[in-house]
């Protein structure tokens, strides 16, 4: 394997995820600003963010703790928000499993909703690609979303601007999510699961923890699995 | 907020502690041996599985507008799916989804 090829994927991964950056900034200077309001002081709040390294989480966990709420509740409350990663963990094994563990432990820390789904619709697409250019793919998106992470989060908290309302930049990852899940959505199973998600996340919506979105996802995966293997006998059964 | 430094610093380290085991709980296991058919068929769902149910409840109602649906964010969202299965682009999805966002910003003011 050449380093030039290496060289390459990086890359291709840093472009895949590169609409993230403008969502990642402001993201990482509200939670910055958010802990400062908290009163949490600068070392705190870049621990979490360096040390938790996952935003929404985060956010359940400071707002917990400004409703002064017993410790272990903060803390199983945050972990089930981050509950998804141990899917995204499964997801990425049989690409990313034989890895040696130093670089499992690296590739674990930098699971993010934004690495975990621009690097998972590349291996599907190509999953005949060889292990390190796999890891070199999943290196490059995590580049341009972990270290401005860090930073939005060091300027938010530091220089405590906010940016106006109008910007709607709440709005950017939702919409960047979409963008890369849409294109994906080609057979049946696939909008079948993808329609479960939907419909059953919105129905479990109040459950506590944020379980219900696992929940759902859950009954998404096996509806998806259920109707490409209805689909699969039925083309067995035609030939 | 009536925490201690040591209380804080001890969540903080708890929940990166629980964060990165639960990242590496099923990347961590030895060996990369293959798994079942029927294994690998439920977890190439993860993806689609996952992220529309994250993203619906940030479209219909979005903290940003107090959970009021916004038909502005909903408009985007719809843009931005539609694009997407169209065009089979990621860049022309968001592109399109940003230009619906800030053209019903600026229209409905």
């Amino acid at each position: 394997m050449s380093n030039q090829a290496v060289r390459r994927v990086f890359w291709g991964g840093f472009w895949a995820s590169i609409p993230f950056i403008m969502v990642i900034v402001p993201f990482g200077m509200m939670f910055g600003l958010a802990g400062t309001e908290a009163g949490l002081s600068l070392v705190q709040i870049m621990g979490f963010t360096i040390i938790v390294i996952a935003g929404a989480a985060q956010f359940a966990a400071l707002h917990l703790m400004l409703e002064n709420a017993p410790i272990f509740i903060i803390i199983l409350t945050a972990l089930a928000v981050n509950l998804r990663m141990a899917m995204y963990s499964a997801s990425l094994y049989p690409h990313l499993g034989r890895l040696n563990f130093w670089k499992k432990i690296l590739v674990s820390y930098l699971i993010l909703d934004q690495s975990y789904i621009a690097s998972i619709l590349q291996f599907e697409k190509s999953p005949q690609v060889s292990l390190g250019l796999k890891f070199a793919f999943f290196m490059g998106t995590v580049t341009p979303i972990w270290p401005f992470w860090y930073l939005g989060t060091y300027v938010g908290a530091t220089v405590g601007a906010q940016i106006p309302p109008q910007y709607a930049l709440d709005f950017v990852l939702p919409l960047a999510f979409l963008a890369m899940v849409a294109p994906t959505l080609r057979t049946r199973p696939q909008v079948a699961a993808a329609l479960t998600s939907v419909v059953m996340s919105l129905l479990l919506i109040k459950l506590p923890y944020n379980s219900g979105l696992l929940v759902a996802a859950l009954l998404a995966m096996l509806v998806g699995s259920y109707v490409e293997q209805k689909a699969t006998a039925r083309r067995i059964q035609k030939t | 907020m009536s925490f201690s430094d040591g209380q804080i610093w001890f969540i903080i380290f708890a929940l990166g502690m629980g964060s990165f085991l639960l990242r590496f709980s099923f990347l961590g296991l030895v060996g990369g041996k293959s798994l079942p058919e029927w294994a690998l068929r439920f977890l190439r769902y993860t993806p689609m599985a996952v992220i529309p149910g994250l993203v619906a409840p940030m479209v219909l109602w979005p903290a940003a507008t107090q959970g009021h649906t916004d038909p502005a964010r909903l408009a985007a969202a719809l843009a931005a799916i539609i694009a997407g299965l169209w065009t089979r682009n990621v860049i022309a999805a968001v592109i399109v989804g940003l230009s619906t966002l800030y053209a019903m910003v600026y229209i409905l003011g």
